[in-house]
């Protein structure tokens, strides 16, 4: 009896739940097409997506006729063809008669070049000036704020203006050159060094020096794994130093020791031999790093302030040493607030690099800009500077991602 | 016990004379370890090295008068400046109405100042900018109120720097946060849309905006319309800073307590007024910071069109220099113009971070 009347109740809750249900869907269907909310998003996004269409029918169209009217020719046919235009320094060899694939190749390179050098050197400099910000030293101290106020509040474009123009006009000409050191000139036509003469072995000891980073990797994964096991740590660092010094030194010693040196020496107007920096890349690399190592110096300080001081205390209380309290305590912390807005600055400089095309270094930019005046080409021209630059900004969101993910603190 | 606290209040003890007053503050500030003292001098040699030549430089040896021969003087030569300052902080606007741009920056500065103190931040205060912003571009441009119409293209130096940023600003910030709406949408064709656009405009530099500008805008326009080269700069400028502001502006919008939203949806508003009412005068109210930074860059980013051969103070005043008199002059000039934009720069920054702390409310 008492289970009939539970059925039956269930049955009527059941009947009643479908009754319900009808009714809601009755007022659904009633509810005007206006106010159902569903209903209306598609309707907007279908009204801004024909609005988009509309303008973009609109440009397209213009331009077509406006390349047409102007018999611009488009596609991507211009790169097959001749350059016919210098280019003023450049990492592979290039001539004028190269076609214009070969030529943005060239620009190509030279913005990775800058941007290396300039990401490694304003890493440093910026890291120095970073923690002279928070040096107890009230002179250090105050110079480094100086120059990260009066460095970053200057436009970049103006700084490159002044590091060119002093190159130009305060440095004297090739015959007046200072010469510091031995082997070192530094002249109006930039800095000429001398280098080591050209020399097989000096291939091989790069081979070895790679070997050597190949070792220390591998040596710094089993020191950890048998930490971790037995707890016996292993002098990793000083390996390192050895491995990476020794290496190249031994192959240098086996392989004759040649000493034979290219310098450079004053023929006619200018230097022959050694490597000559130019003006346009020092000016470009130097304003560059003292723009961006200002704002990296910031990231530094913030980065290093944001560990606690208790950190620091807990880790000598547990009875490590200096140099593990900072690479095994404050550094990790510290580099989990630093390298997103670092890698952003890195990206940065990167972008900044291409106001190379202002003082005539022939970055990527500057290439692109010289191939759309002879082509007339602008479209194809300004696409490929944008998609060359994308790439490095999608590399660069990528690699803060995986790293993000990889620095990610694990709650337990 | 008293003639024990008697004989303590006796031997108060001054500390000793090393540990206070100057020689206290510069053994504990500049020498308070052999490294740091090392450094301390080393420092110190540097700067007297290279500090008293500059002064002597720029100060003792320096030409000042517009007429005098600088080839001859050992020292800077600040002759440069006062015989060009007109072209360089105005470039080819007309001489004898210079009266007008000058009154246009001090009605700008005067706004600067007053807008400064947030006591007077209010609506009033939006529409004196905006009809101020009006006189200025009528000062400027002649033409009405018996003013003698001056080309735009005439406009140059200082007046073009200030023209593209401050009308740079004032148009993206609202298309930055349109854009940055757009991005927190439901509706994934506008989102789609406005992430791509902001990922886009973001990850190219300004450069390849503004030679879009100078060689693909025109192409886009129909037939026989033009505009001309300071407006298509502009354009570029708005179209890049706007990416950059919603960014930003994002950062408030993500900051917004759920909750907020929810009781905005309780009392029945809907999006338009939410946003409006609720969530924007608040999350707009966080980023001041932040936005402030981005006008420091927008700033010294207008100095870029000179690239695609606008005439900003940057080109004005290598006009210039460009003069056979005036050749070799640089370091001067191009100091002269750090000093100018890093009194701006340091000016904004300086009251972005007195901000920062007011409306801190330490939550």
């Amino acid at each position: 009896m008492v289970r009939f009347v539970s059925n039956c109740t269930i049955t009527i809750y059941g009947l009643l739940e479908g009754i319900v249900n009808k009714d809601i869907d009755n007022i659904s269907s009633h509810i005007s097409f206006w106010y159902d909310p569903d209903k209306r998003a598609i309707l907007y996004q279908v009204g801004a997506a024909c609005l988009f269409a509309f303008v973009a029918w609109y440009l397209i169209s213009n331009t077509t006729a406006n390349l047409e009217r102007q018999s611009i020719a488009t596609g991507f046919e211009f790169l097959d063809r001749e350059a016919s235009f210098e280019i003023g320094e450049s990492i592979i060899e290039y001539s004028a008669a190269d076609k214009y694939s070969k030529a943005l190749f060239v620009g190509f390179l030279n913005t990775l070049l800058v941007s290396f050098i300039g990401i490694i050197l304003t890493i440093i400099l910026g890291t120095f000036l970073g923690i002279a910000r928070l040096s107890k030293n009230w002179l250090i101290n105050k110079c480094a704020t100086a120059y990260i106020e009066i460095f970053q509040n200057i436009p970049v474009l103006l700084q490159l203006f002044f590091w060119y123009a002093f190159f130009y006009e305060i440095l004297p000409s090739p015959r007046q050159a200072f010469n510091p050191i031995a082997g070192l000139f530094i002249c109006n036509r930039g800095l000429i060094v001398g280098i080591p003469a050209a020399n097989p072995i000096y291939k091989y000891m790069a081979a070895t020096l790679i070997l050597a980073v190949i070792i220390i990797y591998l040596i710094k994964k089993w020191a950890k794994n048998r930490q971790n096991k037995t707890g016996q740590t292993f002098p990793v660092f000083s390996t390192s130093i050895g491995l990476i010094i020794g290496l190249p030194l031994l192959t240098w010693i086996f392989g004759g020791m040649p000493t034979e040196m290219n310098v450079p020496a004053l023929k006619g107007f200018n230097f022959k031999g050694g490597l000559t920096v130019s003006p346009e890349f020092a000016a470009l690399l130097l304003g560059l790093v003292l723009y961006t190592a200002a704002f990296v110096a910031e990231i530094v300080r913030a980065g290093i302030q944001a560990v606690s001081k208790g950190q620091t205390e807990a880790a000598v209380a547990i009875g490590l040493k200096p140099g593990q309290v900072l690479n095994l305590i404050i550094l990790p912390q510290a580099l989990r607030v630093i390298i997103p807005p670092l890698t952003s600055q890195m990206l940065n400089l990167t972008k900044n690099s291409s106001l190379a095309v202002a003082i005539g270094y022939p970055d990527f930019v500057s290439v692109a800009g010289t191939a759309i005046n002879q082509t007339g080409q602008a479209i194809e021209g300004v696409m490929f500077i944008m998609i060359v630059y994308l790439i490095f900004s999608l590399l660069t969101s990528a690699f803060m991602n995986w790293y993000n993910k990889k620095m990610a603190l694990v709650e337990r | 016990m008293e003639t024990i606290n008697e004989n303590i209040k006796k031997e108060i003890v001054k500390p000793p004379i090393s540990d206070v007053g100057i020689i206290g503050w510069t053994r504990e500030n500049l020498f308070s370890s052999p490294i740091n003292a090392i450094l301390t001098l080393g420092l110190l040699s540097i700067l007297w090295f290279s500090i008293i030549p500059l002064i002597k430089w720029a100060f003792i040896t320096s030409t000042w008068a517009p007429d005098s021969n600088c080839r001859e003087a050992s020292g800077a030569c600040w002759s440069f400046i006062s015989a060009n300052y007109k072209i360089i902080l105005f470039g080819f606007y007309p001489q004898d109405v210079l009266w007008r741009p000058i009154t246009a920056i001090i009605l700008l500065c005067t706004l600067l100042v007053i807008s400064r103190n947030r006591n007077y931040w209010n609506k009033y205060l939006g529409y004196t900018w905006l009809v101020s912003l009006g006189i200025m571009g009528a000062l400027l441009k002649g033409g009405i109120f018996g003013l003698a119409p001056v080309d735009i293209e005439k406009w140059g130096g200082i007046i073009l720097t200030l023209q593209l940023s401050v009308f740079g600003l004032t148009a993206s910030y609202p298309l930055g946060i349109a854009l940055a709406l757009g991005r927190q949408s439901k509706f994934p064709v506008i989102k789609t849309f406005c992430v791509f656009y902001i990922e886009l405009i973001r990850g190219v530099p300004l450069i390849s905006l503004l030679f879009m500008s100078s060689v693909v805008f025109p192409l886009f326009l129909p037939e026989g319309v033009s505009i001309n080269a300071i407006l298509r700069a502009q354009v570029a400028i708005i179209l890049f800073t706007a990416a950059y502001i919603a960014e930003v502006v994002r950062g408030g919008l993500q900051g917004m307590n759920k909750g907020q939203f929810e009781a905005a949806d309780a009392i029945g508003l809907n999006y338009a007024q939410t946003m409006r009412l609720i969530i924007l005068p608040q999350a707009l109210k966080i980023v001041i910071p932040p936005s402030v930074s981005v006008l420091i860059s927008a700033f010294k980013d207008t100095s870029l069109v000179i690239i695609i051969g606008l005439h900003d103070l940057l080109r004005t005043t290598q006009v210039a220099l460009s003069e056979p008199k005036w050749m070799g002059f640089s370091s001067e000039a191009y100091l002269f113009l750090a000093v100018i934009y890093f009194l701006c720069c340091f000016f904004m920054s300086t009251y972005s971070r007195k901000l920062e702390k007011e409306l801190d409310t330490g939550l």
